[in-house]
């Protein structure tokens, strides 16, 4: 076996720039859990089929279990943490998650966050339809996705009510 | 963490290239969907990599002056979804690479890394061999361009010389002018997240009165192999009226040009019988598309 | 009150913004890892364990086989310890294997103090087997000479039990009977949880801990005390939040090893993450069980005579064992009376993956079975399959004698009326009767029968410990687990309504720990809320007590005369606020004469069950030549009794909905003939749905009080999984005519029947018709 390689990598964390020296055969998911401890990031698969570890990366989302961390370098990634306001507000989709009982186990529910969130910065609306196929990349054995689907329904709809009235005020 | 021996990370295509023939037992890492995968199976464990994952000089799809459309290796699937140009002229192969796996998949996998993969079930296949689709390759000894279809060799197996590099595909005018009428069928055993048990793409132009058929192409994944074209079935309508009979000789025809076979995911029987019914939707839908009319 | 009420999840706000902790997440990074060989072939002795080169490789810090192990076989299942040996659950695998029974059985264990290094010796470690023949085929495995997995169970047969009644074979001789045969067949399946089985141990204290993703701690920690044959005192479970169960975490997995690898280190802390190929493969699924069902009727309808075999495949261990087939055969007799009753249950030895305890516990099997039966018999009778259920199921007031079970109410027809008027079930029925064309739609019933917890056959018990805070709040503990479906949530509500405090003033412990959290058996048998409920409702009252006399010491007014409202002491007589709970905890508390943590603690030991019931309806479009049939709209309906929250009660509703769609279209383990290796073993291959497979879910309920129960409620958490498969089976009978007899229904089972029944050719004679006559084409 060679001689361990490291590599600093600098990228923008959850809104904060941030550089880290890292194992290069480290995946994204490695070290988002054991770098920098953003435990929402879960594994459900590891091969990118369950979408538990969905992150953005510069406003797309990707699965971090194959995605190696030195890829990160001069992007931007988000998290189910940093979508939490300063103050422990919880963002639209969060708390649409809440309100629509979109929420079991939990384990999968960061993922679907994080790739809710992508819809809510794309500033489209969709049809159900549409975020079926759109949300397709993350599996949840709780809810029958009936729920997960009004959770982000209301949300669109709320953000999209929210920046109506922005306009008229 | 991936079992990786060395990861060398390329700055450009020609840092690439040079990489690769300093590391000659080194692959070519280009978004990993599939390469972390067998890293993790133990498959390709202990490999040294060149990463070319960072190269934006190999994404984009760009309208060339000779009406060729380039699409760079590394385009994701969705960048070829929202792509105006693929929207605007060949709205079949993002019809189709909207089928693979989900978002993330999409924003992750390359169409270069589908077409290298030499695999029959990859969702963008047969419709860039149905679009006479052309690869752009780059090596110390220049650039070489081939048809798809001389690319695909054996299954997991394409024309990729040492430390070779495929940069581009490229789609010429004359392949989709006129080619109006343009449709994707995949087969799978769910509507998302899936491997295709067949996928079917025809595309086909029509005289001026939309009666007969000037020309059909239809290329086909998971029927042989590696993705393949159907001479026969085309020929069997090119000239053709429009009738529901020729629709059903095309369905008929297909039977003499594939190979599939039996393995765990499906029966020889079954995808034949799929084969001759999607070939036949998909023809229908091509012609409607492009204004005719099946009676 | 809280109890009825949409009220927020209590663990809402954590699991959206990712700090809810789970096993991973709670691991100190710099554990040891542990990484399992399995073995390559279906049956076999372990010969010689090569672990040399492995063991040269830096980074490994032991390798440890199937000859290291102790000699003390367990029993894995997640049951209540019964005192009586009779009724024990079989023991009988090792911590690792030298006899392996199915391709991936446990062999060796490499412990490294990373990923790579772990991955690379588990593959260096060389295993010399003597191979055995194997057997896959339930059916096969029961034949004389057929491969004998455990030499103790003659013809593989684990377990054999019969409920007959009456006289069959004088029965069936009356004249004019109509018989309805067939076989059914149900796959192999697998829970799918997204967090897959993981724990880490360590030894402090004199004690080994573990922490683990399981349903169950309590049991796990007697199982792992038992496997190490250690007191069962020094062994601590702790359970944090998991990422779903369904049953497979119903069961001590690899607990008992990750407690046994960390012994073998000097204590250090060792972590136990298995894949989603090795949670596939090497741990639990739900019983592929075969049925052959025989109905004599009357042209009237009217049951004469029935027979029920059932061959039930455990795979190579015993783990939950015959418990599931012969509660699905319990059912048979229940949901259609009938006098006369041969049935019999077999549980058989197979090499394959080990089946164990799966959201509804061998009624999903049996309804499919006995419900597609029903529209068989219906057909055959030419009547409204509906209308035939509405006729003959359980009748209001029928009673059973062994779970003292009474059916209080016409729950099944109260059910069946909702969900058809819901759906606009009659209409479609009748839109859709004579269609042509290549795509055609149907609709489809069937109902489930199911019971709560596991009294009378093993123990039901339950305990729940109240602390009283100084602001007036209390912890709730239960042994009792959030495994996702809300427990935690659904607990407070009860705790908060019975004891007379705001639902906010509830903090539940989420984290059971052995050492800290009282007893209960845990989450499995869709019995925590109601169990739960008893223990809840008994120590609330035990800590209203103490409350209130201490309450008539502060306030110098008569305890009878005092409640508990709201958090508030209240004089009943006028209604006054006296003070507030938070006044009189810390006055009580910090008192110089006569102080008191106020907490109260109990156990209630349940000796009833209850019965729960619904139906499902499905509506299909069947696509003929392209052999796929689209689920367009579910419906299902459940008595459940009062619903604790609503919600709550949809969402659960709604998952196990979706688990029936992937039961009846999609979802099956296979393996290869030639090995027996798993051939899907990851989420790609095996089509667990996606959010593009489905049709949105519509749950309804019917709330008839559960009169046994402490909160109205009962069963809910396995029910919803029950009924959907055979409702959408029903629904492709009506669409095509085609009867399919297997789940679940895909592509390829559509198209080898569609072939035998030659619908593809009747098809195109079809078409040919209609163009010879293009006047008037097409019913739709």
């Amino acid at each position: 076996m060679s001689a361990p390689q490291y590599k600093t990598v600098n990228f923008t964390l959850n809104g904060v720039e941030t550089h880290k020296m890292i194992d290069v055969r480290s995946s994204l998911m490695d070290m988002l859990r054991d770098n920098y401890s953003l435990h929402s990031v879960k594994e459900g698969c590891a091969v990118g089929e369950c979408g538990a570890c969905t992150v953005l990366i510069d406003g797309e989302v990707f699965n971090a279990c194959i995605y190696l961390a030195v890829w990160v370098e001069g992007k931007e990634v988000i998290t189910t943490e940093g979508l939490t306001g300063p103050n422990g507000e919880l963002s639209e989709v969060q708390q649409a998650f809440v309100d629509e009982f979109a929420v079991q186990c939990g384990f999968c529910t960061p993922g679907f966050v994080v790739a809710a969130e992508a819809l809510i910065r794309s500033g489209k609306t969709y049809t159900r339809d549409q975020l079926r196929k759109n949300l397709a990349g993350n599996l949840c054995r709780c809810t029958g996705y009936e729920n997960i689907i009004n959770a982000v329904e209301t949300a669109l709809e709320r953000h999209h009510a929210a920046k109506v009235n922005a306009k008229v005020e | 963490m991936y079992d990786m021996k060395a990861l060398y990370e390329a700055e450009s295509v020609d840092h690439a290239i040079s990489l690769l023939v300093e590391h000659p037992e080194a692959m070519v890492l280009a978004a990993g969907s599939d390469v972390f995968i067998k890293l993790r199976e133990g498959k390709l464990a202990g490999r040294e990599f060149v990463s070319i994952y960072m190269l934006d000089e190999m994404r984009g799809v760009t309208l060339e002056e000779d009406g060729t459309i380039r699409i760079g290796s590394l385009t994701s699937f969705s960048h070829i979804v929202e792509s105006e140009i693929i929207q605007e002229f060949i709205p079949v192969l993002a019809d189709a690479v909207l089928m693979i796996g989900g978002p993330q998949i999409r924003n992750l996998g390359t169409i270069g890394g589908n077409t290298c993969n030499g695999v029959t079930s990859a969702d963008s296949g047969a419709t860039l061999l149905a679009l006479d689709a052309e690869v752009e390759l780059k090596s110390p000894e220049g650039v070489r361009i081939i048809p798809l279809s001389e690319f695909y060799i054996k299954p997991g197996v394409v024309d990729l010389r040492p430390a070779e590099l495929q940069t581009a595909l490229l789609i010429r005018k004359a392949a989709y002018d006129g080619y109006i009428g343009q449709h994707f069928i995949k087969y799978a055993m769910r509507n998302a997240m899936d491997i295709a048990t067949l996928g079917c793409s025809v595309n086909v132009k029509l005289s001026d009165d939309k009666q007969v058929i000037e020309d059909c192409r239809i290329g086909f994944g998971v029927a042989g192999p590696v993705p393949m074209r159907l001479p026969q079935a085309e020929d069997t309508v090119r000239g053709e009226v429009i009738s529901k009979d020729l629709i059903e000789a095309f369905g008929e025809a297909t039977k003499h040009d594939v190979n599939p076979r039996t393995s765990w995911r499906a029966t020889k029987e079954f995808r034949l019988h799929l084969i001759e019914t999607m070939a036949m939707r998909c023809l229908t839908e091509s012609i409607i598309k492009a204004g005719g009319v099946v009676e | 009150m809280a109890i009825g009420k949409r009220t927020i999840r209590v663990d809402a706000y954590d699991k959206v913004t990712g700090r809810a902790k789970y096993t991973d997440d709670l691991c100190d990074k710099n554990a040891l890892v542990a990484r399992i060989v399995h073995s390559t072939i279906a049956h076999g002795y372990v010969k010689t364990v090569d672990t040399s080169e492995a063991e040269r490789m830096p980074g490994v810090v032991k390798v440890l086989t199937c000859f290291d192990v102790p000699n003390r076989p367990i029993g894995t299942a997640g049951h209540p310890w019964h005192l009586e040996a009779a009724h024990r659950d079989v023991e009988d695998r090792l911590l690792l294997n030298r006899h392996v029974r199915f391709y991936g059985d446990d062999v060796a264990v490499v412990i490294a103090e990373d990923d790579v290094t772990a991955d690379r010796a588990a593959r260096a470690v060389k295993v010399e087997y003597e191979e055995l023949p194997f057997v896959l085929d339930v059916r096969e495995a029961m034949e004389d000479g057929a491969p004998q997995l455990h030499e103790e169970f003659k013809n593989n047969i684990l377990g054999h039990t019969s409920i007959y009644k009456g006289n069959f074979a004088e029965a069936i001789k009356e004249e004019g009977l109509i018989k309805v045969e067939g076989w059914y067949d149900t796959p192999l399946v697998q829970h799918c949880h997204i967090e897959n089985p993981v724990s880490y141990a360590y030894m402090e204290a004199g004690k080994v801990v573990v922490v683990a993703s399981t349903q169950i701690p309590h049991i796990v920690r007697r199982v792992t005390a038992q496997a190490l044959s250690l007191p069962w005192g020094s062994v601590r479970i702790v359970k944090p939040y998991i990422g779903g169960g369904f049953g497979n975490k119903q069961d001590a997995l690899y607990e008992p090893l990750n407690a046994w690898l960390t012994t073998q280190v000097g204590g250090r802390l060792v972590k136990l993450e298995i894949s989603r190929e090795e949670t596939f493969y090497a741990t639990r699924t739900r019983h592929a069980i075969r049925f052959h069902l025989t109905s004599y009727v009357r042209p009237d309808g009217t049951f004469v005579a029935r027979k029920f075999a059932a061959y039930s495949d455990q795979g190579a261990y015993a783990s939950h064992g015959h418990g599931i087939a012969a509660k699905g055969m319990g059912a048979f007799p229940q949901l259609y009376p009938c006098d006369n009753l041969e049935c019999d249950a077999y549980t058989v030895f197979t090499n394959k993956p080990v089946a164990g305890a799966m959201r509804g516990y061998g009624i999903p099997q049996a309804m499919f079975a006995g419900e597609a039966h029903i529209d068989d018999i219906a057909k055959a009778l030419d009547v409204d399959p509906l209308e035939y259920r509405m006729r003959f199921v359980m009748p209001k007031g029928y009673a059973e004698n062994f779970s003292m079970n009474v059916n209080y109410a016409d729950s099944f027809r109260e059910c069946l009326e909702k969900g058809m008027e819901e759906f606009d079930f009659k209409r479609k029925q009748k839109a859709y009767a004579n269609q042509t064309g290549d795509i055609r739609r149907g609709v489809g019933v069937a109902v489930f029968w199911y019971n709560t917890g596991v009294w009378p056959i093993s123990l039901e018990s339950s305990a729940c410990r109240m602390v009283l805070n100084q602001d007036g709040t209390i912890q709730l503990q239960m042994g009792e687990t959030e495994i996702g479906q809300g427990a935690d949530t659904t607990f407070a509500q009860m705790a908060a309504d019975t004891l007379g405090i705001p639902f906010k003033h509830v903090h539940v412990i989420s984290t059971q720990d052995t050492d800290i959290t009282p007893f209960g058996t845990g989450a499995y048998a869709s019995r925590q809320t109601y169990m739960g409920g008893f223990a809840i409702h008994q120590t609330a009252l035990q800590l209203r007590d103490k409350i209130l006399k201490h309450a008539q010491t502060l306030t110098r007014m008569p305890s009878y005369n005092l409640d508990l409202v709201d958090g508030y002491i209240v004089r009943t007589t006028d209604g006054e606020r006296l003070m507030s709970l938070g006044k009189l905890a810390t006055d009580v508390l910090y008192s110089m004469e006569y102080s008191e943590h106020i907490t109260a603690e109990s156990t209630y030991q349940c000796n009833s069950n209850a019965y729960s019931f619904g139906c499902s309806f499905a509506e299909v479009e069947v696509d003929i030549p392209m052999c796929k049939a689209t689920l367009i709209k579910l419906t299902n309906v459940h008595d459940c009794g009062t619903l604790i929250n609503p919600a709550l009660a949809e969402a659960q509703v709604h998952g196990g909905m979706s688990m029936a769609i992937g039961y009846g279209l999609q979802e099956k383990m296979l393996f290869d003939e030639k090995t027996g290796r798993m051939l899907n073993d990851n989420l790609l291959d095996y089509k667990l749905c996606t959010t593009m497979d489905h049709p949105d879910l519509t749950a309804l309920f019917v709330e008839n009080a559960e009169p046994t129960s402490a909160y109205g409620t009962k069963s809910l958490g396995e029910p919803p999984t029950c009924s959907g498969a055979p409702a959408i089976r029903n629904a492709i009978l009506h669409a095509t005519g085609v009867a399919i007899n297997e789940t679940p229904i895909t592509p390829h089972v559509l198209f080898e029947r569609f072939n035998e029944e030659n619908r593809f050719e009747r098809l195109k004679e079809e078409q040919e018709e209609m163009q010879a006559q293009p006047v008037g084409a097409g019913a739709r």
